[in-house]
């Protein structure tokens, strides 16, 4: 009884790295997607800095649109990789093979983790010295908080892919998971000039707190408590969804 | 059959008690009781949507049971030590298509516990076993229907499993390859390991040194394929089958609840 309970949650570091080689090979075969995934949000940036030619109101938008479009990517093709795992029929193979589902998690985490490194370094290269885009201080909160963000658009996406049971409905969670949380995150109207219920929605919405975090680095040129807070909840939406995914992640179904 | 307890005899690798499953609100398999001897290629045989494959996702542990026990090698089936032990093919061949063969081969290797020179040789000896040479940096999408049959195959007999789960590992491919996977199965047999594998095919019945007959959930038979013929006196076992099916008792109604 023990014994099998401690075998099957075992963690085997050495598992997840093979599933997350795995996982980046699968992307390395197909080259159009890597390059849609490293290269879009940089050419929406240069996109975004032609749409507002003011270059205060600028410095004020760029890195808050930083923070949402390698959540957006992630979440996509973290819902999609794992819908077609699911409807292939790799993952009730996995799940009858001694892998732990924190081996599968981890190893989706540590790959598309990898991708968001390489996708936001290119976002905040062609930003910061192309675009002319200004942070007081140093980038690096910046490129922290948006990496966490593309973390945590891939961990939603993993959790939301249990619930689409095709592809075409996973497509579709982009609209319904996404944009309603674009709408209410504070990009497109403040949070505080939302009325109560929209802002209690908005509070409980995880991209909320990603453009919270820019705002906030975009108005100090210091690491604050406030901004810790931010991305601690960010930290606590990742864990929560990574956590869902892997109770909706059955080794047996019905 | 199914006098005999749960792991009576050294040769009983699969035993079920009383198995009930069901698979989406409805009643798939219907209180079985059997015991499966080892060393044998058993087939399990019936028409599409008879519980073949439910069956067999509980023998391999990714099927929610409704009632009954079900012992494979020794252990509860599903137990986390048989994950390793117990090589399983799915209908659709669960292969990662957007990879090659050697990087699906490395993977699955690398879950099944294989490391290193294990992993190298194991690959190496299934790849061979399945005529799969030349292939090894070929994207999977781009194989013959034939082919990506045998990569599917191959996942499942890389860890040299004790017992392999076959669903359907034969329908729908050319006759020369259908005799040799038969050819193969009876070779892994005579090397010690146990293998069920299913059909609908009754024409694939003949190969196999022991038969389960299958319907509605329910065994018909379970009998080497000569006692079977003797016992109805069929020409063939198509015609065996179906005397069995007509002279079953009828399945009574089975109260189709909808869980969902």
């Amino acid at each position: 009884m023990n014994g099998e309970a401690r075998v099957s949650r075992e963690f085997s570091p050495v598992l997840a790295g093979a599933t997350a080689r795995r996982v980046l090979a699968q992307l390395r075969h197909d080259p159009r997607t890597i390059a849609m995934m490293v290269a879009v949000p940089a050419v929406l940036m240069i996109l975004l800095r032609y749409v507002v030619s003011n270059s205060l109101v600028l410095n004020r938008v760029a890195p808050e649109y930083v923070g949402v479009f390698p959540f957006v990517i992630m979440f996509i093709v973290a819902a999609i990789t794992t819908q077609r795992e699911r409807a292939t029929g790799t993952l009730e193979r996995l799940m009858a093979m001694p892998l732990g589902k924190l081996d599968l998690l981890a190893g989706y985490g540590i790959a598309f983790g990898l991708m968001a490194c390489v996708q936001v370094a290119l976002v905040l290269v062609v930003s910061l010295t192309w675009l002319g885009i200004t942070v007081p201080g140093s980038a690096v909160p910046m490129a922290v908080v948006a990496v966490l963000d593309a973390v945590l658009g891939m961990a939603c996406g993993l959790f939301a892919s249990a619930f689409a049971r095709t592809e075409f409905q996973a497509v579709q969670f982009m609209p319904a998971f996404v944009l309603p949380q674009a709408l209410l995150c504070g990009l497109v109207v403040s949070r505080d000039h939302m009325t109560p219920v929209l802002r209690w929605l908005s509070d409980v919405l995880p991209l909320s707190y990603a453009v919270d975090a820019m705002q906030r680095i975009t108005a100090s040129a210091s690491w604050t408590s406030a901004l810790g807070a931010d991305v601690a909840v960010i930290l606590a939406f990742t864990a929560a969804a990574l956590a869902g995914g892997a109770l909706t992640l059955r080794r047996r179904t019905p | 059959m199914g006098n005999a307890e749960p792991g009576d005899g050294a040769g009983t690798v699969i035993s079920g008690r009383g198995l009930a499953a069901r698979r989406g609100g409805l009643l798939v398999l219907d209180d079985l009781t059997f015991d499966l001897a080892g060393g044998q290629v058993t087939g399990l045989l019936g028409p599409s949507g008879c519980g073949k494959t439910t069956l067999m996702r509980v023998l391999v542990g990714v099927q929610e049971v409704t009632a009954g026990t079900v012992t494979v090698l020794g252990l509860p089936a599903g137990h986390p030590r048989l994950r390793a032990r117990v090589g399983y093919a799915t209908q659709a061949p669960a292969v990662y298509t957007d990879l090659t063969l050697g990087e699906n081969l490395r993977y699955f290797g690398t879950v099944l516990g294989l490391r290193g020179r294990r992993l190298t040789d194991a690959i190496a000896e299934t790849v061979t076993r399945l005529d799969l040479g030349g292939l090894d940096r070929r994207l999977v999408r781009t194989f013959s229907g034939g082919q990506l049959a045998r990569a599917g195959l191959a996942v499942a007999l890389l860890g040299r499993p004790d017992l392999l789960i076959l669903d359907e590992p034969t329908v729908g491919l050319d006759p020369v390859l259908r005799r040799d996977l038969w050819s193969l199965f009876h070779g892994l047999a005579a090397g010690g390991a146990s293998l069920l594998v299913s059909s609908h095919v009754m024409d694939e019945a003949a190969r196999c040194d022991n038969l389960l007959f299958m319907r509605e959930g329910r065994f018909l038979a379970e009998a080497p394929p000569a006692e079977i013929l003797q016992r109805t006196g069929a020409p063939d076992l198509e015609s065996a089958f179906l005397t069995l099916a007509v002279s079953a008792p009828p399945v009574p109604p089975v109260p189709q609840e909808v869980e969902r």
